[in-house]
């Protein structure tokens, strides 16, 4: 790192997250006094998007050499009151809350109180959306069995593919010209529609243009007063920099990572969509750029990882948008998971990693930044090498990158009905999730409590926490004669929210599309332009809304518990062990011990156990998978908790596996946690038992401490069980490489930890900044792995 | 098909020879080292162990059986559980103890099913067994784990309970034609840690044909030693002072010097 990637890094490390109240400002502003009550949403949100463009402030740093910040000043993050809007009350826990806090400054309370708050009170789109939802989805809403994922965020989780490295805005203005003229307005009855749409694309295409020209213009007004005559010819170029992108199609390897940014920062600022915005498989994007320069000797292997280096300290300077509530729980996090792909294959098939590929590597070993996420797409033709060099980075206990199977991807993507090449040019975001890059919009919709439901079933439909019957009844458990009976009664219960989340979803995608369409974004998709529509509307090549199921380990082993117990081995009544339940295993210490260290567990490669685990992992595929999506698409499913597993944990009642009220649930598709003892090949088997293939994405935490990664032999022995959990269809790995004690002292002397990065749920977080229950558990897990 | 007492089937365990390997572990030992880190190992009948549970940081003392009979085909069973595992990386199974040849003709069965099945097979050995026994395991094996503790016969009583006789003629019926052979060396303070037991090993292995691929000299712990209280034995004695990882990498040297590829640990 040299000092100007030092001093960067650091800046960004030590800014403060502050609420920045310029954007709800602007957007106010827009809606109060400029809106155009004639135009279709498309082109209102469009000047919308220029309004913010043209006269939100600008930061230029420091030594920087790539520009652009969403808010006025690093990790100043704005508010989307159009989406959602805060109270005083949020900006006091904001700006007071232990965790994931946001500086709230007098002013821009003021602000709210007297601009923001009049102005938002009841027209955003989250009370739109709550007062759309009915009363059956607001008690299983209330009760914990799913979350909403578009109440506070707009959908998103989007990736970009390569076409935007080869095309500027101007280009994407001609397409949006020829969709235009090839219009059929005689015929085509939503000819009309496409026309405001494409016209919504202009604006938002020449808006994000003049953002670039107005950084140009201040780029040089700083380079006539800079003294420095090197720091002047910097500014100077980065000046031209803007003056060429978005405009037009990168040339240059610089140009090129400022187009991604100058893009990057017009889809966060659009609205606030999940996941941000990723630039995807970025050593494919990047290598055409620095193999032609290393050519013509323009740029050498330093120059750029410092511009790299420049650039990965852009996305940490932005965190997620301020959370609340649900969102807020199931999300806690500052992250805002870009996460960028490196290697797989390429569109031929052929092995994908290149010079670029190691070079990236190194510049995230050297950065340890929170933010971007990144991983490493592994396929049987990428070479070990690749798995090698990752796991150098690994093992300085980082937990990134993570690490996927290319070739579960492409299946899964193809099973969905995706081009091979598309799938081939696909990746995952997010945490784990699965997409088609640069024509698919596959959207999240909110997590799904198995094993709340599991709870619910047990009370025959009711809902012990919130005293209400949210559940049909399936029937009075003590009348189940067989463990089947009470399978068909989950099925029906799983089913049925499953239905409820659905019609809720299909309600809640309408909404966007009609009231928030995202033209900006939408240039980016294809084929949006062509088909003249959205990409909150349909607009993409491809659609998908995805419901990610949490607690399958817990399920698992309660319903292995009670088969082993209640049905197989009778040492205890339906009756006794629904007592024990409710009564939190109080006066059942005995049977808690025989449920927790004697009974089949999943995790152990025992298929008495890992049984329960396919057939609830079946009975959720049923109850979703192919079902329609508004957008055109379908649902599916994916295995992913993000923090939620805690959030559902809190709601949920003892389970008969053993676990107490409210601790946390198993998280993505790893086992109860220390519910393993036979090793990391057991756990491996148990997690390939599912079908992987059927999803959009899973998610598996594997511990382990630092002496697994001692010598030479032994990345061996990690490559072999990647490889073979691969080999199984497994769709993705992670390893949390720390010790126990490390994390002990980490609580108590928090300060003496700030850069300390942990592997949490298909993401990384600052140790410092996860909730106490949450470093608890991974204490717990790592003290079990050592 | 027949059946044998063992103590623990064990997964990704990657100390036991080349790649991942499932380690089976043989109860029944006819050796009594002193310092032995395994003394469930020792007794060929299952014992009662107490094992300390611990749930919500009340700590609960429970009894449990230490080594049950398993079938051949319950084992095939276990090891053929982690098959991809071994092709990926080039492991397999490790027959391990106790001592395996104490069941010589359960060793044999599954020795003789895992080469039917293809998979790579090591035997960790005291080499304390009859001519007979030891040949025959060897011609079925592809490495051989073999220990030697010192070449001095009285020693070797005073210290394990039996005389070395059996064990250094078992090696030196290896030859060329046998498995490939790792030797592995504990080095206990005050009893074999200097350079006059070590040089007097070498000579062993250069009397030897032997295709001897590595030595590992394996540093003495006392991480067993609660072990002994659960199972209600008496203690053992404590060896001091701890060799120093200086002192290792001397004692090392050794075979270096003589031509030996030399690992600290298996």
């Amino acid at each position: 790192m040299n000092d100007r990637v030092v001093f960067l890094r650091t800046q960004s490390l030590e800014a403060e997250n502050v609420l920045s109240h310029e954007r709800a400002v602007l957007v106010t502003e827009f809606y109060r006094d400029l809106l155009p009550e004639n135009e279709p949403a498309p082109v209102q949100r469009a000047l919308c998007f220029k309004h913010i463009l043209e006269n939100k402030s600008l930061f230029i740093g420091e030594k920087e050499l790539i520009v652009g910040e969403r808010g006025p000043a690093p990790k100043a993050t704005p508010t989307y009151p159009e989406v959602t809007l805060h109270s005083l009350e949020d900006l006091d826990i904001l700006n007071s809350r232990p965790k994931v806090s946001f500086e709230v400054s007098e002013e821009t309370r003021n602000v709210y109180e007297q601009e923001i708050i009049p102005f938002w009170k009841g027209r955003t789109n989250r009370d739109k959306l709550m007062a759309l939802m009915s009363p059956r989805w607001k008690r299983a809403y209330e009760a914990g069995i799913f979350t909403e994922f578009q109440e506070q965020r707009a959908p998103g989780h989007t990736v970009l593919g390569k076409k935007m490295f080869g095309k500027g805005m101007l280009d994407l203005i001609n397409e949006c010209n020829a969709a235009m003229d090839g219009l059929d307005f005689d015929r085509d009855k939503q000819a009309s529609e496409k026309a405001a749409e494409l016209k919504a694309m202009k604006i938002a295409a020449q808006a994000l243009i003049t953002f670039a020209y107005r950084h140009s213009e201040a780029l040089n007004e700083l380079a006539l007063a800079e003294k420095d005559t090197a720091r002047r010819n910097e500014l100077q170029h980065m000046a031209a920099v803007c003056q060429r992108v978005p405009a037009h199609a990168p040339q240059t390897f610089h140009e090129a990572l400022q187009h991604y940014w100058f893009i990057h920062l017009g889809v966060i600022t659009e609205l606030n969509p999940w996941d941000s915005f990723n630039p995807g498989r970025l050593d494919q994007h990047l290598m055409p750029f620095f193999a032609k320069e290393s050519a013509a000797g323009t740029l050498d292997r330093e120059q750029a990882r410092e511009l790299l280096q420049c650039f990965w300290v852009k996305f940490n300077n932005h965190p997620a948008p301020p959370k609340m509530g649900v969102t807020a729980l199931e999300s806690n996090t500052y992250t805002d998971f870009a996460l960028i792909n490196l290697g797989g294959v390429k569109a031929d098939g052929s092995d994908a990693v290149n010079e670029m590929t190691y070079l990236i590597l190194e510049v995230i070993k050297e950065m340890r930044l929170l933010q971007p996420s990144s991983m490493v797409q592994v396929g049987k033709k990428n070479p070990d090498r690749f798995i090698h060099k990752t796991l150098d980075i690994i093992r300085t206990g980082f937990g990134q990158p993570s690490i996927f199977n290319t070739d579960a991807i492409i299946q899964q993507l193809l099973r969905q009905g995706k081009d091979i090449e598309d799938a081939r040019n696909g990746g995952a975001s997010g945490c784990v999730e699965t997409g088609a890059f640069g024509t698919e919009a596959y959207v999240l919709t909110g997590y799904f409590n198995l094993a709340k439901i599991l709870e619910v079933t047990l009370h025959n439909g009711f809902d012990p926490r919130t005293q209400k019957q949210i559940g049909p009844e399936t029937g009075d458990p003590l009348s189940f004669n067989t463990f089947d009976d009470l399978l068909q009664a989950y099925k029906t219960q799983i089913r049925y929210f499953a239905d409820i989340k659905i019609e809720g979803n299909l309600i809640i995608e309408q909404l966007f599309a009609t009231q928030l369409p995202v033209p900006f974004l939408s240039l980016l998709i294809d084929d949006c332009i062509a088909n003249g529509k959205d990409y909150n509307a349909g607009g993409a090549r491809y659609n998908t809304s995805y419901i990610q199921g949490v607690g399958l380990g817990s399920v698992t082993d309660s319903l292995a518990a009670l088969r082993f117990h209640v049905f197989d081995k009778e040492t205890i009544s339906m009756e006794g062990m629904l007592e024990a339940i409710q009564n939190n295993f109080e006066n059942y210490g005995e049977f808690r011990r025989e449920l927790v260290f004697s009974t089949p567990k999943y995790g152990n490669d025992d298929d008495y156990a890992d049984q329960q685990a396919t057939q609830t992992f079946n009975m959720y595929f049923e109850a979703v998978d192919g079902r329609p999506c508004y957008r055109g698409g379908k649902f599916r499913i994916n295995m992913l908790p993000t923090t939620c597993h805690i959030y559902f944990g809190s709601v949920t009642g003892a389970l008969p596996d053993g676990r107490l009220a409210g601790k946390p649930l198993s998280e993505g598709i790893s086992p109860v946690q220390g519910a393993d003892h036979k090793g990391p090949t057991a756990v491996l088997k148990s997690a390939a038992k599912i079908d992987h293939i059927k999803t959009g994405g899973t998610l598996l935490n594997q511990k382990f401490t630092p002496s697994f990664f001692d010598d030479p032999e032994s990345y061996k022995k990690l490559t072999a069980l990647i490889r073979t959990y691969f080999r199984l269809d497994g769709h993705h790995i992670q390893f949390n490489v720390v010790s126990a004690d490390t994390l002990r002292d980490a609580q108590k002397h928090p300060e003496k930890y700030r850069d300390l990065i942990v592997r949490v749920a298909g993401y990384s977080d600052y140790f410092n900044d996860l909730g106490e229950d949450l470093q608890n558990e991974i204490i717990a897990r790592t003290e079990h792995s050592e | 098909m027949s059946g044998g007492i063992l103590f623990d089937i064990r997964r990704y365990s990657v100390h036991d020879g080349p790649g991942i390997r499932t380690t089976v572990f043989f109860k029944g030992c006819p050796l009594n080292c002193l310092w032995c880190h395994n003394p469930e190992s020792i007794m060929p009948e299952p014992q009662p162990i107490k094992r300390c549970r611990q749930l919500n940081g009340n700590k609960e003392w429970v009894d449990e059986m230490v080594g049950r009979q398993y079938s051949s085909a319950e084992v095939m069973e276990n090891i053929g559980r982690d098959l991809l595992f071994f092709e990926e990386s080039g492991g397999g199974v490790t027959f391990s103890g106790g001592e395996p040849l104490l069941q010589t003709a359960f060793l044999l069965e599954l020795l003789s099913l895992c080469r039917e099945a293809g998979i790579h097979t090591a035997v960790d050995t005291s080499g304390h067994a009859s001519a007979e026994a030891f040949k025959e395991m060897a011609a079925q094996t592809d490495l051989l784990l073999f220990d030697i503790k010192t070449t001095d016969n009285k020693k070797h009583e005073a210290f394990t309970g039996v005389g070395n006789e059996l064990i250094l003629s078992n090696f030196k019926s290896l030859n060329g034609k046998g498995p490939a052979v790792i030797v592995r060396i504990p080095v206990i303070p005050g009893f074999n840690s200097t350079f006059e037991e070590m040089q007097a090993i070498v000579k062993v292995l250069k009397s030897s044909q032997a295709k001897i691929e590595a030595v590992n000299l394996l540093p003495y712990h006392r991480l067993g030693r609660q072990k002994y209280q659960a199972l209600g034995m008496q203690q053992p004695p404590v060896f001091k002072p701890e060799t120093t990882p200086e002192q290792m990498q001397q004692l090392m040297g050794v075979f270096e010097e003589a031509g030996y590829k030399v690992k600290m640990g298996g």
